[in-house]
């Protein structure tokens, strides 16, 4: 067990401000690179040239210092904070909100949140509040994860309750479904989100979870890293392609996290993330 | 891909000039409209009150863009999910409207309407809104500023890169370019 160490919640907004900017200017190295390599095995002209597009425009963004998709999202923030850190200064929740409030303003991003959604729909002009993922974990330090989440390809996700009885061909099919659906909608090329296990609650978190790995990367289960693979030939054959034009890349990833679950579900959510895939990570 | 050019306002025989697949360079004026305009719009039409643009001959892009970085014409600006216009499109397409700027599937009365009145729906590359930015050499808010990134602009276009999906003779590019990319796993 380690001194207490305390924390000025100060810190917390001033990471929050720069990672909302930053996610949104810079899109991550293993995003990019996956375009790339995208673009050089695509099969259709068009889907090439947009795959092209993408890359030029991330080349853009980070030069002009402006966002990569003016749907700058909504801020889902993941804190992980070490059980040894005594925030001081003010609640948690008010400096990361602080935090989203400066980056979206300083930033020149979009604000896009709208309260009181079932009537009046007024744009809280601020990008407040943030979705706030808090857990506790052992140590001194706090990491923060922030995301940020465009509402186009947010609105073609799924969330499936599924019999045990369905197994894993269940599962192929809703994902695979969930996807074909999709169709242009989501800004193809598409990263997949899944989450299997846990309740209608914890699996769509998860979901959204396996979204911060590094595309390229394999997951340690090899059972599941299997799964993925099979899943990902399978969403690319649809023939979607770039932006939904016909072609060879439809997804660029796809990652799957799973926890425990009842005895009687096998709940299964699918998240599906556009190809400006905008994350950063820093621990203070 | 050699593109086609095109200036707006369109008319039916530029409209019919279309097909699916075609890639063409936009120039002239486009309306920034997204869901609260169109909610406006319709409920305009429907009162027999006049709008804040010429509908005849008119082509909206469906946008909210970031806000301008001091010295820019306007923030990113790429395409939003047009389905979500889906419910407003044909009323403003009996009214004049001739052409739609988005990304992502129309409903059947969407492309019914387009073939009835002639009118034809682009998308351009979601994702890309710093590059489409570059095309945009004007912006001007001329209704209901209140909407922030919602509101409607009149944008001044060059060379513009949209791709033709639905033309007013029934072609559908995103059905015909699934389909031959389709594999059998």
């Amino acid at each position: 067990m380690g001194q207490v160490r305390d924390l000025d919640v100060c810190a917390v907004t001033e990471a929050v401000k720069a990672m909302c900017i930053t996610a949104n200017y810079d899109l991550p190295a293993d995003v990019y690179d996956a375009l790339v390599k995208a673009k050089e095995a695509e099969e259709s002209p068009v889907g090439k040239e947009v795959l092209d597009q993408l890359v030029e425009n991330a080349d853009i963004a980070a030069a002009d210092r402006v966002p990569i998709c003016q749907d700058t999202g909504f801020a889902v923030i993941f804190a992980q904070v070490g059980q040894d850190v005594h925030l001081v200064g003010g609640p948690f929740d008010d400096a990361v909100n602080e935090g989203v409030r400066r980056g979206y303003g300083d930033g020149y991003l979009r604000k896009s949140i709208a309260e009181e959604p079932a009537h009046a729909r007024r744009n809280t002009t601020d990008n407040t509040p943030a979705i706030l993922h808090t857990s506790i974990v052992p140590g001194d330090k706090v990491r923060l994860t922030m995301m940020a989440k465009g509402g186009g390809a947010e609105n073609m996700s799924s969330l499936n309750m599924l019999k045990p009885s369905q197994g894993w061909d269940g599962m192929v099919e809703a994902v695979v479904d969930t996807v074909s659906r999709a169709g242009s909608n989501p800004c193809p090329p598409v990263i997949v989100g899944v989450g299997i296990g846990g309740t209608i609650d914890t699996v769509t978190v998860l979901a959204k979870k396996a979204l911060l790995r590094d595309v390229g990367s394999a997951h340690p289960d090899p059972r599941i890293a299997g799964m993925e693979a099979e899943l990902l030939e399978k969403i690319n054959a649809l023939g979607i392609g770039p932006q939904g034009l016909g072609g060879s890349t439809t997804a660029l990833a796809v990652f799957i996290e799973e926890m425990p679950c009842h005895i009687a579900s096998m709940p299964m959510a699918v998240n599906v993330q556009c190809h400006a895939q905008r994350h950063k990570t820093v621990e203070l | 891909m050699a593109a086609k050019n095109i200036t707006t306002p369109l008319s039916d025989e530029d409209v019919r000039d279309l097909r699916a697949g075609d890639a063409v360079a936009i120039t002239g004026v486009v309306y920034q409209a997204r869901d609260a305009a169109h909610k406006k719009l319709v409920a305009l039409i429907a009162a027999g009150e006049p709008l804040p643009f010429e509908l005849r001959g008119a082509v909206v892009y469906y946008m909210g863009p970031s806000p301008a970085k001091p010295g820019n014409v306007i923030g990113s600006a790429g395409p939003t999910t047009s389905g979500r216009m889906d419910a407003y499109a044909p009323l403003l397409m009996r009214h004049g409207l001739k052409g739609m700027i988005g990304k992502g599937l129309r409903t059947q009365d969407v492309k019914d309407a387009m073939h009835e009145c002639t009118a034809v729906y682009f998308a351009a590359t979601g994702g890309a809104g710093a590059l489409l930015a570059k095309c945009i050499v004007g912006n001007e808010v001329i209704a209901w500023p209140e909407l922030g990134a919602e509101a409607v602009a009149r944008l001044e276009v060059k060379d513009f890169p949209v791709i033709v999906v639905n033309d007013c003779h029934g072609g559908d590019l995103y059905e015909e370019g699934r389909a031959k990319y389709a594999k059998t796993v």
